[in-house]
C-alpha cells in the first residue's frame, strides 16, 4: 500500500507550493495540498483536510499529514478523531518542520517506505540532532 | 427558574451567544490583533452565525442535541484555533450532557468542555489561554454544586468566574499559541480566547436565569 501526503497550510498558497517543491523528488507518490478555509481565507479547513484523507483512503492509500502551525495541527488532530481504530492506524500525523518534513516523507514514500518509515522522515529528526 | 436546565435553555443559551459574539467581533478581533492573528471575532462571529442558520432549521429535542450540533459546526466552519478548541470543547460538552441539567449537570458539561480544550490545546492554567477562563469556571461551579445550589446558580458562578479569569489574564505572558511567539510583549493583553469564553458563559448564565 503506497504512502501518499497531505500537506495542511494555513495558506493555500502555501500548501500548494510545499506539494510542487515535495513533488519535484516524488513523481510517483500522491500529495493533497489542503489549505486555507472554506471559503479562502487564512486559516485550516476540517472539511479540506477530512475530504483530502477521504479520498486519498478511497484509493487505498496510507496517509501521512503534515501541518504548518499550531492551530492547523489541532484541527487535523480533531479529523483523526472522527476516525475508528482500524482507520486510525492508515492515517497519521507527522510532527515535523513543514517543508523539509514533506521533502523528506515525500522521497522516503517515493522509494517504497511504509507508513512509519514516511511518518520518521516527515519528522525530519536529522536536522535538529 | 426552572429547577432543571431544558433543551429551550441550551437553544436560548447559543442565540445569546451568537448575538454578543457579534456585538463583540471588532473587540475580539482588536484583542487578537494585539497578541495572535486577529482572526478570532471574525471566527467566532461567523461560526455562531452558522450554528444559529443550523438551529433555525429545528428538529433538535435535548441540550445534548443543541452542543453536538454547535460542535460540528464550529469544527467546521471555524478556520482558526478557536474551531478544534471549541469544537471539542462542546463536544466533550454533548458526552457529559444526560437529559436536561441540575446543578452537578451543569459541572459535567463545564468539565467536559474544560477536558476538550485541555486535551485539544495542550494548555495549563497561567499559559494566558481559554484554560485561563475555564478553570475558575468549573471550581466556581463546584463549589455551588456541592453546597446544594441550583443549576442556574451554578452557572452564574461559573460566568463570573470566567470573566475575572479572562480579566487575570492581561498581566500573564503567553506561553502557549502563536501569542507565545511575542514572549514578554504579550504582557499587558486580555487573552481573547478567555474573554470569547467569559461572553460564551455569561449568556448561559442569563438564559439559565430566564429558564
Amino acid at each position: 500500500m503506497s504512502v501518499a501526503l497531505v500537506i495542511v497550510s494555513h495558506s493555500e498558497k502555501l500548501a500548494e507550493g510545499v506539494v510542487e517543491l515535495a513533488a519535484q523528488m516524488a513523481k510517483d507518490v500522491v500529495l493533497k495540498a489542503a489549505g486555507g478555509t472554506d471559503d479562502g481565507r487564512i486559516g485550516t479547513s476540517f472539511e479540506k483536510v477530512n475530504d483530502a484523507v477521504t479520498a486519498l483512503r478511497e484509493a487505498g492509500h496510507d496517509v501521512a499529514i503534515l501541518t504548518d502551525l499550531g492551530s492547523a495541527t489541532m484541527t487535523v488532530e480533531s479529523v483523526l478523531d472522527f476516525l475508528d481504530d482500524e482507520e486510525a492506524t492508515h492515517v497519521r500525523f507527522a510532527d515535523g518542520p513543514l517543508v523539509e518534513g514533506a521533502v523528506a516523507a515525500a522521497v522516503t514514500a517515493q522509494v517504497g517506505g511504509d507508513l512509519d518509515a514516511v511518518l520518521a522522515a516527515g519528522r525530519a529528526r536529522e536536522l535538529f540532532s | 427558574m426552572a429547577d432543571t436546565l431544558s433543551v429551550a435553555w441550551a437553544d436560548a443559551w447559543i442565540r445569546g451567544a451568537q448575538a454578543v459574539l457579534a456585538e463583540h467581533r471588532m473587540e475580539l478581533i482588536d484583542l487578537d490583533r494585539a497578541i495572535g492573528d486577529g482572526d478570532h471575532g471574525e471566527n467566532m462571529d461567523r461560526g455562531f452565525k452558522a450554528v444559529v442558520a443550523k438551529l433555525d432549521e429545528g428538529g433538535i429535542d435535548d441540550v445534548q442535541g443543541v452542543l453536538k450540533l454547535v460542535a460540528s459546526t464550529l469544527m467546521s466552519k471555524v478556520g482558526g484555533a478557536a474551531g478544534p478548541l471549541y469544537g471539542t470543547a462542546f463536544l466533550r460538552a454533548a458526552k457529559a450532557a444526560e437529559g436536561d441539567l441540575d446543578a452537578n449537570g451543569v459541572v459535567a458539561v463545564i468539565e467536559g468542555a474544560l477536558d476538550g480544550i485541555v486535551s485539544r490545546g495542550k494548555a495549563t492554567t497561567g499559559e494566558k489561554t481559554m484554560v485561563d477562563a475555564w478553570t475558575p469556571a468549573l471550581e466556581a461551579a463546584k463549589a455551588v454544586a456541592a453546597s446544594g445550589g441550583t443549576a442556574a446558580e451554578a452557572l452564574r458562578a461559573a460566568a463570573d468566574a470566567a470573566a475575572a479569569g479572562a480579566e487575570a489574564t492581561i498581566p500573564l505572558q503567553a506561553t502557549k499559541g502563536r501569542a507565545s511567539y511575542l514572549g514578554e510583549r504579550s504582557i499587558g493583553h486580555k487573552d481573547p480566547g478567555a474573554t470569547s469564553t467569559a461572553y460564551i458563559l455569561e449568556e448561559a448564565a442569563k438564559a439559565a436565569e430566564a429558564a
